[in-house]
Formats: C-alpha cells, structure tokens, sequence
C-alpha cells in the first residue's frame, strides 16, 4: 500500500483550493454584475420588471443551492444545453450569488432617505439618472460591509458544487480520503482551507462595518 | 397694522397666467387631502399657502412638480400641461424648481456638484458652462465661496442656500418652497428668508408653504389659506390678516400669533 505524507495530502488540496478561490471569483464578480441588473429591475418604476426580478430573487432565495445546481447540471441537458461541471457550478452559483447580492443591495438603495429621490426628481432626472448619480453612489458606502460579509457564503457554497462532480477543496479531499482513509485529517485540512480563506473576509467585513460607521 | 408689503407693490406681475390648477384631486387611501382646487398664478407673483397641518398645502404644492401624483384635475406650468395619466415629468420639472424642508442636499457631492449635476445630466450643458452656471448661482445666494464644501461642513442655512442655487442653476420659470425654514435654527431663517426675500423682488415666480407669518405678510402678494383639502380664502396678506372672511382662518391667525 501507497504512503501519503502529510505534504502529499495539503499539495493536493492546495492545488484543489485553486478552483474554489476561482470559482468563488467568477461567481462573486458575476453573481455581482447580475445582481446590479437585477437589484436595478427590483426598484424600478416599471412594475413588470419589478414582479420578475422579485419572483427571480425569491425562488432562489426559497429553494436550496443544491437544488438549484442540479437543475442546472441535470435539467439544462435535457433541453439541449451540453453543459460541464465547470459551467454548471459557474452558473449555479452565479444566478444564487445574483439573488442575494440583489436582495442586499435592496435594503441599501431603501436606506437612502426619500429626499434623495425627490431632489433628484425636481431636477428633471429621469429613474437611471437617479440611480447612477445620487442613489447607487451613496448606497455603495452602505453596501461594502454585507457585501464583503455575503462573499464568505459564496466562498463555502462552492462545497456544495462537489456534489456535480466539480473538482474543488471538498472533492478533492474526498477523493483523497478514498485513498488515504484519512478522513479526519484530510477533511480537517479541508475545513482549514476554507476556514482561511473566509476569515479575512469576515474580518475586513467587520473593519468596514467600523470605517464606514465611523465616518458617518 | 402690518407693514406694507413694498416689495411686493414694487414688482411687475405681467397677468399672464404661468401656473394654472383645475380642479386638482389627491386622496391617500380613503382620505381625500384635494377636494378639487384651482389657483392660478402669474409670473411674477409671490405666493404664500398657509393652512394647519393637514390642510392639504404640502400636498398640493408637491403637486405641481408632480412630487405627488394627482387622481384629478390638471395642472399647467408654462404651457405644460400634466394631468393623472402623464408619466413623463421631464417637461414640467424642467420649468418647476422645488427646495425642500430638509434641504435634501446629496451629501456626496460638494455644494458646487450639487448644482452642477443636473445641470450636465439633464441639461446636457458642456463642463465649463456647467461651472460657470454653478458659480453663478452659488454667488447668488451668497455662497460662491463654499464651492468646494460638502454638505456636512455646512450649516443648516447654508445648506438650505445651496438647494436654492441648485433649484435656481435650472432656470425654471417657477420655484417651490415647501417649509424652507421649518428645520432650521431660529437664528439661521433669517439668512435664507432673506434670498428668498431677493428673488422675490428680481420677480421669480415664487409660491412657498410656510409658517413664517411675517415673512408671508411682507414679501407676498397673495396669501391663500388652505382649509380641509380646500382653498378656504386667498387675497392679498394685509386684507387676510386684517379681515379674515372665514372663522377657520381667524382661528388660525389667532393660533399663529399666540405663539
């Protein structure tokens, strides 16, 4: 029987953690755009908009990830979308990101005090106006500290993105404990993983929360 | 006995209609707050709404910019006609200046990009006439040199004489003023009451909601007295305060000059 050194195991995580700090990326950066869209669909004054994105919102938010990757990765197929493991869990996680991303943002948008919108309307500017110079910019301030606080739940949902078959930390380890039986040491190196990886987030979160109340 | 509104006898009103309500409605759920008001106002005029609480004179002045919107009636301004299906208020708002009780300044921006972005959104204007147009009105109000302020190291007056020049860089034909001095320290009103005070004898067509009685029987030309959703009596101030014609509006008169 095969020997794994301690090295042998974390090198092999490590290199896994690679494409769970990517896909937490793409996911976060994506998951962002969409949910500007989405967050800009939810406050408008067009209430067709406004209906979609909220029935968007609330279906992700009311069913489980896990769900939702696999209609993704089972379901996109059987209507004629080929679709990888990379692009499943990219996607999956995107649309879940764009969701919660948007859901947040609301409640930054409905914390800028009326007043600003009606300034903004006595001056003849029209709703996308409103948002880009006077309403977004000072909900941006607002938003950073949840924002950075939601991008440690994007970092642990990739876990569950194992669950299709994409090889991330939480695959990977399971892949090596086959090997190994090593379970507890394997998924403990992988619980340290994550663990750094969501620490500074929660941490800058918190110091961000501190700055921007203080500079209130 | 009142002093004699000067100010207002030394302007030029030119008869010429240039805010025209008919027979304006609003209700907020079951409670009709506009039971059908028609006012006219010509350029030039000065005038006050003065009303208790609840009487209906916020509500229909946030009307006229379509602030709020009305369930009847129509509202012009300038030949702009705006009645309870228009959505688009470009045109209106474009002619309607509006400053608010709580300045409502964007506190992102400095005093001079408060009054330059519409300017360059709406507008369209190019950088340096943008600039320039703030400059100017920024100087207007006595404020040319808080440029480059923001809104939080400015006082209260200050800021109320910001919204101001931000409403004034528009050039609109009409401005409101919904309780401009309500919260703002007493030794402050006096700062903005007097702009206010200066564009009334450069003739702008001014009609503001206010608690500043002296102010209103000085500067106005025409007071009108809300009442229950209703214009309940309007003339010139020194006739409305002398001789009120309702018993609503003399208990107000007795109730403002207690205080």
């Amino acid at each position: 029987m095969l020997d794994f050194t301690l090295w042998d195991i974390l090198s092999n995580l490590l290199l896994a953690a690679r494409w769970t700090v990517l896909l937490s990326l793409i996911a976060f950066v994506s998951g962002g755009i969409a949910g500007l869209l989405l967050l800009v669909a939810r406050v408008s004054p067009v209430p067709p908009l406004r209906v979609a994105a909220r029935l968007f919102i609330e279906v992700f938010q009311g069913t489980p990830l896990l769900m939702q990757l696999f209609i993704v990765f089972f379901a996109l197929p059987l209507i004629g979308i080929e679709t990888s493991a990379w692009t499943s869990a990219a996607v999956g996680l995107t649309l879940f990101t764009a969701a919660y991303l948007a859901e947040i943002w609301r409640g930054c948008v409905e914390a800028v005090p009326k007043g600003q919108w009606e300034a903004s309307a006595s001056l003849a500017m029209t709703f996308p106006e409103q948002m880009r110079h006077v309403i977004l910019p000072q909900a941006l301030r607002i938003a950073v500290p949840p924002t950075v606080g939601f991008s440690v739940q994007v970092v642990k949902g990739t876990a569950v993105t194992s669950i299709i078959g994409f090889v991330e930390v939480t695959k990977a380890g399971t892949m090596i404990t086959n090997a190994t039986f090593q379970p507890f040491l394997v998924y403990g190196l992988v619980g340290l993983i994550y663990f750094a990886l969501c620490y500074p987030l929660s941490l800058s979160a918190k110091a961000l929360e501190r700055k921007l109340n203080v500079a209130r | 006995m009142s002093p004699v509104n000067t100010s207002a006898a030394g302007r030029i009103a030119t008869g010429r209609p240039l805010v025209k309500l008919s027979g304006i409605r609003k209700s907020f759920g079951p409670v009709e707050v506009l039971k059908g008001v028609d006012m006219a106002v010509e350029e030039g005029q000065v005038v006050a709404m003065i009303g208790r609480s609840g009487s209906g004179k916020s509500t229909l002045l946030r009307s006229i910019n379509g602030l709020e919107r009305i369930d009847g009636g129509v509202i012009e301004v300038d030949g702009e006609c705006v009645d309870p299906g228009q959505i688009d208020l470009r045109a209106l708002r474009q002619k309607v200046g509006m400053v608010f009780q709580q300045f409502n300044l964007f506190p992102h921006l400095s005093a001079g990009e408060n009054v330059m972005l519409a300017l360059k959104v709406v507008k369209k204007q190019d950088k340096a006439a943008t600039r320039a147009a703030a400059e100017a009105a920024l100087a207007k109000v006595g404020l040319g040199h808080k440029f480059d302020a923001y809104p939080s190291q400015l006082s209260g007056g200050q800021q109320q004489r910001v919204a101001i020049a931000r409403s004034l860089a528009m050039a609109p034909k009409v401005l409101l003023c919904d309780e401009i001095t309500s919260a703002l320290d007493p030794e402050l009103v006096a700062e903005v009451l007097g702009v206010v005070r200066r564009l009334a004898e450069e003739g702008m067509t001014l009609i503001l909601v206010t608690h500043e009685m002296r102010f209103a029987r000085e500067v106005c030309d025409r007071l009108v007295f809300m009442h229950g959703g209703r214009i309940a009596e309007q003339g010139p101030p020194a006739e409305l305060f002398d001789r009120p014609a309702t018993p609503e509006l003399a208990q107000f008169i007795g109730m403002v000059e207690a205080r």
